[in-house]
């Protein structure tokens, strides 16, 4: 049986990799999770300089699901590169950094200090509804996303992959100026934009009154965007938005998805990349699937 | 030992006060779990899917068995209130760092819980109680009403002072006027309850020049320190986050007060 796939080159032994912010740099989990069993860490964004995120309350639950408004707190990527860099090292999986940023100029700073490092690639968050400048201003317009597009890719030494927002009219018209512009892959989806007002108090939940909803409420939503971006673009795609077991993952690889993230589950089962692991594996022995690849975009 | 999630088995649960219950767990968590520390308790409910930190109240490490006291605040806690002995119920835990017990050497302890920050204080008067290194140890505990539950199990471990808001038992107030009401002289407090008591109780400590550990909350997502939900802001920058944000659900959830702006 045959679990790996490609993405821009680059071998992954299985489609399974952690949806950014929700798993630090791996070291939390480290105690729950074989790290060498998952295709792929993509870390907790980071910027060029220390962030220091939102005020609390950050988090929020709502039904199926929880809204989030860290707003992309990191220690820096110098720091970074010095201590998360090498624990993931460690390990016999692939490392994806996802990188944030106000300006474009904090983008290229960060992807050029990232380049020597062993980051096998890079996920550019363009896509964060959760802070004020930058961030999500460049994922929603076509123009803007094939500029910064183009701009990293030229700075790059590692594939680009643009992470892509749900909050647009049409994610097809952003997958393509994504790809146009020389992305390698694409990642969706980001949170969807929400909101919870407490009835007692009178007032919003999150200290930043809107957040990224996470959770089993988006996956009919980001199932259906993958599947729309992978007809309009022929690069390969990262799916993910409320993946809960091996059935939701399997779903996104028949929508067209090469490979799948976990977020917000991680909270609720720090377990569940490996067993999401197992379970694809075993999907594949109960219907004789001998190439993972078979599966990928299989409906049309 | 290591974090785990597990499956335990609730043994007993009632109601000791107006929506307060009082659940007991058998779970070999109980062997080390320190006091201040906290467990994720998971709703079965996957509507509500994120866990609640729950503190420990008592830990009974010869038979494995785990004592948490909570509050119905929501949906979660309202579905654990209707578990009953033999349901199983999923955990995670050891979380949190703990009160340190080491700082009550040779000195006249406060242990001072608000509201429902009372029951990590059973565990930790029993834990003081068997070390025997502090010089004097006394639990202030400041309630809504007359309904003083802990009270009688804190009191086989320590002396116990209460206040009350509505005056019906002990000193009227909080626990700072049950301080002044009996007298009380401390050289360090270990504390946790409503964020009003535990600023109160930050000034305090700067006041007399003493050490007070704060234990504080925040909503949390993951609890193992991941997601950056439930950060408290620090005087120093610290060397996880490297900007002034600690976690409180791996650095904390006990803090030194000076360290922490609140």
């Amino acid at each position: 049986m045959d679990t790996k796939i490609k993405i821009a080159g680059i071998e992954l032994k299985n489609p399974v990799m952690t949806a950014s912010g929700t798993f630090g740099s791996g070291m939390e989990y480290a105690e729950f999770v074989d790290l060498n069993k998952l295709g792929a860490v993509v870390t907790k964004g980071v910027a060029n300089l220390p962030w220091e995120g939102n005020p609390t309350p950050r988090v929020a639950e709502v039904y199926g699901g929880m809204l989030n408004a860290i707003g992309l707190q990191n220690p820096g990527v110098d720091v970074f590169i010095e201590r998360d860099i090498p624990f993931l090292q460690q390990y016999d999986t692939r490392i994806i950094v996802n990188v944030c940023g106000k300006t474009v100029e904090d983008y290229l700073e960060t992807v050029e200090k990232l380049g020597d490092t062993a980051a096998d690639m890079l996920e550019i968050n363009v896509s964060c509804p959760n802070v004020k400048e930058g961030a999500i201003a460049f994922g929603q317009k076509a123009d803007c996303l094939y500029d910064i597009t183009s701009a990293i890719k030229k700075k790059a030494k590692q594939p680009i992959i643009m992470k892509l927002s749900p909050n647009v009219t049409d994610i097809t018209e952003m997958a393509k100026a994504a790809e146009a512009a020389g992305a390698d892959a694409l990642s969706m989806i980001n949170t969807i934009t929400g909101m919870k007002i407490d009835i007692d108090k009178r007032k919003f939940v999150l200290a930043n009154k809107t957040g990224g909803l996470s959770g089993p409420a988006i996956k009919p939503v980001a199932v259906r965007m993958v599947y729309q971006a992978s007809k309009a673009v022929k690069i390969p795609i990262i799916g993910m938005g409320g993946i809960a077991c091996a059935e939701d993952a399997i779903e996104f690889l028949m929508a067209g998805a090469s490979a799948v993230a976990v977020g917000a589950m991680n909270f609720v089962n720090p377990y569940i990349t490996m067993e999401i692991v197992e379970g694809i594996e075993a999907y594949m022995k109960q219907y004789r699937i001998e190439d993972i690849g078979d599966i990928i975009g299989c409906v049309d | 030992m290591e974090k785990k999630k597990v499956k335990a088995k609730v043994i007993s649960q009632r109601e000791i006060a107006d929506g307060i219950y009082d659940m007991w767990i058998e779970t070999d968590l109980a062997a080390d779990v320190k006091a201040g520390q906290f467990i994720c308790v998971y709703p079965c409910d996957k509507s509500t899917l994120l866990p609640r930190p729950i503190s420990v109240c008592e830990a009974d490490r010869e038979t494995d068995r785990v004592r948490m006291v909570y509050r119905i605040a929501g949906k979660g806690t309202k579905e654990f209130s209707r578990y009953r002995a033999g349901d199983g119920i999923e955990i995670l835990g050891n979380l949190g760092n703990g009160f340190p017990l080491d700082a009550a050497e040779g000195k006249r302890v406060f242990l001072m819980g608000g509201g429902i920050g009372i029951p990590p204080m059973l565990q930790l008067a029993k834990d003081l109680k068997m070390e025997g290194k502090a010089m004097e140890v006394a639990v202030i505990a400041g309630y809504r009403n007359g309904q003083l539950f802990l009270k009688e199990d804190m009191e086989k471990y320590a002396a116990v002072y209460t206040a009350t808001e509505d005056g019906s038992a002990g000193a009227k107030g909080n626990v700072m006027d049950a301080v002044g009401a009996y007298g009380l002289q401390g050289d360090v407090i270990m504390a946790c309850g409503p964020m009003p008591m535990l600023r109160a109780i930050k000034r305090y400590a700067e006041e007399n020049g003493i050490k007070a550990y704060i234990s504080l909350e925040e909503r949390m997502a993951c609890g193992v320190g991941a997601c950056l939900g439930c950060v408290c802001r620090t005087k120093e920058i610290d060397a996880h986050s490297h900007v002034k944000n600690a976690r409180i659900c791996t650095d904390g959830p006990v803090f030194l007060a000076e360290d922490v702006d609140i």
